[in-house]
């Protein structure tokens, strides 16, 4: 088709067609979504063994210069005068009114900083960085053209890097963590991070030879069952862990509070970075409605914009909504009025005009058993 | 690709499929509709006794990426449901023209059958997509 001439590739794009991977338009970007496997054994691959996954399409910004510090301490939310170098953590970029303008990582490297940041939010965060670097002495670099980035997730992981870097230490590397390490000769970034709610790695490797190291990845998986996984996959995985989607669960309507993010994103003392004033202005009044998980009493799949109601009354929207193939249940994310938030509430899903019973849980869904 | 098709049914351009049996009819959706759908993850079935109608939606199946209706391709009222679908829809990936079926009808206007394609019909419609 002409129309996918105009999509973004990715270096493993071939790759990925020669696999026989079904391809998306994804924000932009021409992205397997599925390989021949299909998204629940991907999925179950990842809980149970390994998947390898291109997340190439994942903007990355190395952040240096003497004003570095300063500089993310002003733009996100995360305190990193507490991530000693070596360490990773989760955060946000907000505007000033504490509207989430993206989800980030931030990883402390030896002499810089690594941001990741969601593909489709990438221009925008780099601008609204940019604007917000005057007068300091800070550089940001997209390593967008130099490296290839890849997550390989689930508890064998470890055992198939170790089989292509049979010297390299992986054992002493704990989780959030960011370190160097050479595999099948080449020099990788290797990140303890990932969007399964799995153990694995986020690896940054150089962009030359990128092919020839996925295909290393997979050969030395084989035997533990690693096989390549598409979107849906990455999507299920993610939300079975309740991790937040960019557009789903989060946006720049939505705060971290609401969100229920503040926890795992945000330091409100010790650093003042744009958005907090906002932040603790809201945090003095009650919230008018927050994130909650649910499970379907009654069959049926809950999708990302369907009614949540109560009493025949809408009361908030889904988020995300899914079958969930670990736990066999249909279960969802959505907001609703902070007075049905509480654990057991019953609520109804509105699927095609139908009321379905459904129930708001824990979070989250799933929880591995694989963290040591 | 490669899809099966099932020498001994007819096909709609919608792919379903309808397989005769005396005055009545089970119905289901072809291989290359299910590769289509991706991994289904429910199916909503309708009532026994509901009257379907020809070219109309009939139920709703639900993969991993979207609801997609599903039209009949004959008219009749449902006289049969494939219950083991509620705990595997799995089976419309894995079987679709066996286990993966989905209603059986009482055929209402049994000459609309012979408005559908046959095997020969649907594998050369197909090479056309």
């Amino acid at each position: 088709m002409n129309e996918s001439a105009e999509l973004r590739k990715t270096p493993l794009n071939e790759v990925h067609r020669a696999a026989g991977a079904k391809m998306v338009d994804f924000g932009g970007w021409d992205m397997p979504v599925q390989y021949e496997t299909g998204p629940r054994e991907e999925h179950m691959r990842v809980r149970e063994a390994a998947g390898l996954f291109d997340i190439d399409h994942m903007g990355r910004l190395e952040i240096s210069g003497p004003h570095a510090v300063e500089f993310l301490q002003r733009v996100q939310t995360w305190d990193i005068s507490l991530l000693k170098p070596g360490r990773a953590h989760y955060s946000m970029i907000l505007n000033d009114s504490g509207g989430i303008l993206d989800d980030i990582f931030v990883y402390h490297r030896t002499d810089s900083w690594l941001v990741v940041v969601n593909a489709s939010n990438a221009p925008k965060d780099t601008l609204w960085l940019k604007s917000h670097a005057s007068g300091l002495d800070v550089s940001i670099k997209d390593l967008r053209a130099e490296t290839c980035m890849a997550a390989l997730q689930g508890p064998a992981a470890r055992a198939v890097l170790q089989a292509l870097g049979p010297k390299e230490d992986l054992e002493s590397i704990g989780y959030h963590h960011v370190v160097e390490r050479t595999f099948a000769g080449a020099r990788v970034t290797l990140c303890t991070t990932g969007y399964t709610g799995e153990p694995g790695y986020e690896i940054l490797m150089p962009a030359q030879g990128c092919e020839k190291f996925w295909n290393a990845i997979l050969e030395a998986g084989a035997p533990r069952r690693l096989i390549p996984c598409g979107l849906a996959a990455r999507d299920s995985l993610r939300a079975e862990a309740c991790l937040p989607l960019y557009g789903n669960e989060i946006d720049e309507t939505t705060d971290p509070l609401s969100a229920g993010l503040v926890r795992a994103a945000v330091r409100l003392e010790g650093h003042d970075f744009i958005g907090r004033r906002a932040l603790a202005a809201l945090a003095l009044s009650p919230l008018p409605r927050v994130l909650v998980g649910f499970e379907m009493k009654e069959p049926g799949v809950p999708r990302h914009g369907y009614s949540i109601a109560s009493g025949g009354r809408v009361v908030g929207k889904v988020t995300t909504g899914l079958f969930s193939p670990s736990t066999g249940k249909y279960v969802g994310m959505g907001y609703v009025e902070t007075g049905l938030a509480g654990v057991d509430t019953e609520v109804s899903i509105v699927i095609r005009d139908a009321h379905k019973a459904a129930q708001v849980v824990e979070r989250p869904f799933y929880t591995s058993p694989h963290w040591r | 690709m490669e899809f099966k098709v099932d020498q001994k049914v007819r096909y709609s351009k919608t792919h379903e499929w309808v397989r005769v049996e005396g005055g009545e009819a089970v119905i289901g959706i072809s291989d290359y509709a299910q590769n289509k759908l991706s991994d289904v993850v429910f199916v909503e079935l309708p009532p026994a006794g509901k009257e379907l109608k020809a070219g109309a939606a009939c139920l709703v199946i639900e993969s991993v990426k979207a609801a997609e209706e599903v039209f009949a391709p004959v008219s009749g009222s449902v006289v049969g449901r494939n219950e083991a679908l509620e705990k595997s829809p799995e089976l419309v990936n894995s079987d679709p023209f066996g286990q993966g079926w989905l209603v059986r009808v009482k055929l209402a206007v049994p000459a609309e059958i012979d408005s559908l394609m046959d095997a020969a019909a649907y594998t050369s419609y197909l090479s056309t997509l």
